[in-house]
């Protein structure tokens, strides 16, 4: 049995779905959309097991957004392969007249129902009572008082499931009106509707409803337009209509104990945290909070991860033998499996704080007190938490988007957030400073280095806020986006809930953007390692010969033979073909083979150059490959490679590519296919290409 | 008097909408003609605003809530 939750947002309808499912849920996309499609199996006490799913939150079958149009489209279409046999409508008690609405329209829909009245505890002491007796006779439906932030009451929860009828018995609340009946039979004929109130919802979203072909589409809109059939003018006469309907039975059911007139708890939140000052002393307060641990306290897992693949690596070495097999498993498949594996503590730390700012309604307060401002450039109030994130790094900041429920501000922010400097940028960007930036005071105390680092990450944010106000002119936003949101009282947040965001979004990343960043690696991998044959054969061959191995120690030898193959392959020879592109830009080919290899991260880089330039000791160790770079000359001018210009030009080329291939495979899931990101790599390397080419001329 | 013109802590009752799509919006989250609403806040840069209606608090931004009419 398939069993769906619906309900408005913030009725504790996700608490019911985990506590019902617990770790017993997958999370995934309804097909089309980048809308989360939470589902799980519930074992009920006679021991059968149901599919449960959790419908994303909504007001209205009458769809205003993404996530609304998917529990319309499931709800009105009985073909649809999510159409569920039983619907568990989750209601706030505290806020019954507007939640009912929904209630009656998805009993209208004619699926069997059973009615979840939720949060008892704040309801009891607001003095709300409800005859869930009285109210279950007039509905025809099994009604049931739970509390999900309390786990109370689910077992009756359960029971009712058990219990449910597998067709609906319970009383239609709106008849259609005698004006839309002809075109109502007419859709019901036509598409083999057998519920009246489906047809009804059709003629109202033909237009959207992806289950018509065009020309089933065409059609019916033509008929809609000689029926005289307004949509909104018949929406507005439902809605009044429902709550006519839901007013009477309010008065019937519930008893309201007369309320006191002093502020509530929220209010008294309220006052301080949307204060023209505190308000966001404590919001920036919250950001640097959130900043740094992503920042701070990622590091010692991500180094402990890091160190953990170097041991498999070194292991791998030890015991495998050499050739193409174990290069591939290593350097490519485990590289790769690494390089995913990194960004769990981010995601998780960011995701618990996001989880902790929704759970207790904080998020909300953001976005009012954010929202002018951000609206400015094309941004949402929503868009300030991601961009922060992005700070540190864009990948979990990316995947935060998906709070942002309009369209437009969810794809200008996913869009800008790789602009923000993250942290991947900071190893390039301290290696070109030391390298040409001297180190001196500024008015005896501003570092100079520390300035330069500082300009960097403002060009970033600059460079991310003018972006996104030129979006704003350029993509196309779906009419009828409104602001009208829901200020939900505070609550605690619910510990369980932000476990499992964490968990479910790490596992998301893992399953479904680590598979893109694998593939990507190993063909990087690939591309750096191979060669044509001739000229591999031609290195393999003077690196045997006795005159090389007599005169050099066995490390340099190897060190100089890598530089060698890595020059002669297939990213090496991409690198001296796209010379004469990035010459205007300061960069030489050995800069372009590590612009090529850092798209697989920007950090990569600097391991790069150490290779290329067959720098002694570990790849990250910076001083050493300072002192070769600042030496390189160009062999043909005899000029220094590494001017300020050059390595100025290369950190604003830096600060604005897309040179991170995890971030192109998360924009992809979050966009639902390649259009948005190639879109981003296009538009971020023409910038950057564009910025450099400027900041080395007027430097040169 | 437009819902936007409320001061804070003022009442009012919903009249009319002036515009179409947007009632619809606004009835669902439960503001109807006849239903009483009080401002709350504003937010610090003087938009968007908090009201409360049928019981909870709801935000829009002052554009939207220029397009309620309430009675004088």
């Amino acid at each position: 049995m398939k069993v769906a939750l619906v309900g408005n947002p913030n009725t504790g309808k996700s608490s019911l779905f985990n506590i019902l499912t617990g770790l017993n849920q997958k999370i995934g996309n309804f097909p089309g959309v980048t809308v989360d499609k939470k589902s799980g199996f519930c074992k009920l006490e006679n021991n059968q097991v149901v599919s449960v799913m959790d419908l994303p939150g909504c007001y209205s079958l009458y769809p205003k957004t993404q996530d609304e149009a998917i529990v319309s489209d499931i709800l009105s279409d009985k073909r649809n392969e999510f159409y569920p046999d039983l619907v568990i409508v989750v209601v706030d008690v505290t806020n019954l007249k507007r939640n009912l609405l929904l209630y009656t329209q998805v009993a209208d829909l004619g699926i069997p129902l059973i009615l979840a009245l939720n949060m008892n505890d704040l309801a009891e002491k607001e003095k709300i009572t409800v005859d869930i007796n009285k109210l279950s006779e007039l509905l025809g439906v099994q009604v049931v008082k739970i509390s999900a932030r309390n786990n109370e009451n689910i077992q009756d929860l359960k029971k009712a499931i058990a219990n449910a009828p597998s067709f609906a018995v319970h009383s239609s609340t709106y008849s259609i009106p005698q004006s839309s009946q002809n075109l109502v039979d007419r859709i019901s004929d036509e598409f083999n509707y057998d519920n009246e109130y489906a047809s009804l919802l059709l003629a109202h979203q033909y237009s959207a409803a992806k289950h018509l072909s065009k020309n089933e589409s065409d059609r019916l809109g033509r008929f809609i337009q000689e029926q005289d059939f307004h949509s909104e003018d018949q929406q507005v006469e439902e809605t009044i209509w429902r709550y006519t309907y839901i007013d009477k039975l309010i008065k019937e059911c519930v008893h309201i104990a007369p309320q006191d007139v002093k502020p509530s708890l929220t209010d008294k939140i309220d006052d301080v945290l949307t204060h023209k000052f505190w308000g966001f002393a404590i919001f920036f307060l919250i950001l640097l909070v959130i900043f740094q641990s992503v920042f701070s306290w990622a590091e010692y897992p991500m180094a402990m991860i890091e160190s953990l693949f170097a041991w498999l690596d070194q292991i791998g070495h030890q015991y495998l033998p050499d050739g193409v097999f174990a290069d591939l498993l290593l350097n490519g498949i485990l590289a790769g499996l690494g390089g995913v594996i990194v960004f769990i503590p981010q995601i998780a730390i960011l995701f618990a704080f996001i989880a902790i700012l929704e759970d207790t309604g904080y998020m909300a307060r953001i976005t009012f007190l954010m929202d002018k401002m951000m609206r400015k450039v094309g941004l949402s109030g929503k868009s300030v938490v991601p961009m922060i994130g992005g700070l540190a790094c864009a990948v979990p900041s990316i995947m935060a988007t998906r709070n942002i429920e309009n369209w437009k501000d969810r794809i200008i922010t996913i869009m800008v957030t790789p602009l923000i400097s993250c942290a991947a940028r900071l190893p390039v960007y301290i290696l070109l400073i030391s390298l040409v930036v001297p180190d001196d005071k500024v008015w005896g105390f501003f570092d100079l280095r520390g300035l330069t680092l500082l300009g960097l990450y403002i060009l970033g944010t600059v460079g991310a806020v003018f972006v996104a106000w030129i979006m704003k002119h350029l993509v196309k936003g779906k009419a009828g986006s409104y602001f009208i949101m829901e200020l939900p009282v505070y609550r605690k947040p619910r510990w369980k809930n932000v476990f499992l965001t964490m968990f479910d979004k790490v596992m998301t990343f893992i399953l479904e953007v680590g598979k893109i960043i694998i593939a990507i690696s190993i063909v990087l991998w690939v591309a750096a390692s191979y060669g044509p044959p001739s000229r591999m054969d031609t290195i393999t061959a003077k690196y045997e010969s006795p005159e090389l191995v007599d005169s050099y120690p066995a490390a340099e030898l190897e060190r100089m033979e890598s530089a060698e193959r890595l020059e002669n392959s297939y990213v090496g020879i991409l690198g001296k073909t796209i010379e004469p592109v990035i010459r205007p830009l300061g960069f030489d080919w050995k800069i372009g083979i590590a612009l090529i290899t850092s798209v697989a991260a920007r950090e990569v880089f600097v391991g790069t150059m150490a290779t290329i330039y067959s720098v002694e000791g570990s790849d990250d160790d910076t001083a050493n490959i300072r002192e070769i770079m600042s030496a390189a000359k160009d062999p043909v001018t005899g000029a220094k490679v590494y001017t300020t210009a050059t390595a100025f030009s290369l950190m604003v080329f830096y600060a604005f590519a897309m040179q991170c291939l995890s971030t192109i495979a998360v924009v992809k899931r979050e966009t639902n296919g390649w259009k948005w990101p190639a879109i981003q790599f296009g538009y971020m390397t023409v910038m950057a290409y564009l910025a450099s080419l400027i900041v080395y001329q007027l430097l040169r | 008097m437009k819902l936007s013109d409320l001061k804070i802590g003022q009442h009012g009752i919903i009249k009319e909408f002036t515009d179409l799509a947007l009632s619809v919006k606004l009835m669902e989250m439960g503001c109807l003609p006849g239903e009483s609403v009080c401002l709350e806040r504003i937010a610090p840069m003087g938009d968007p605003i908090a009201i409360k209606v049928s019981g909870y608090q709801l935000s829009l931004r002052k554009e939207e809530a220029s397009k309620v009419i309430l009675h004088t």
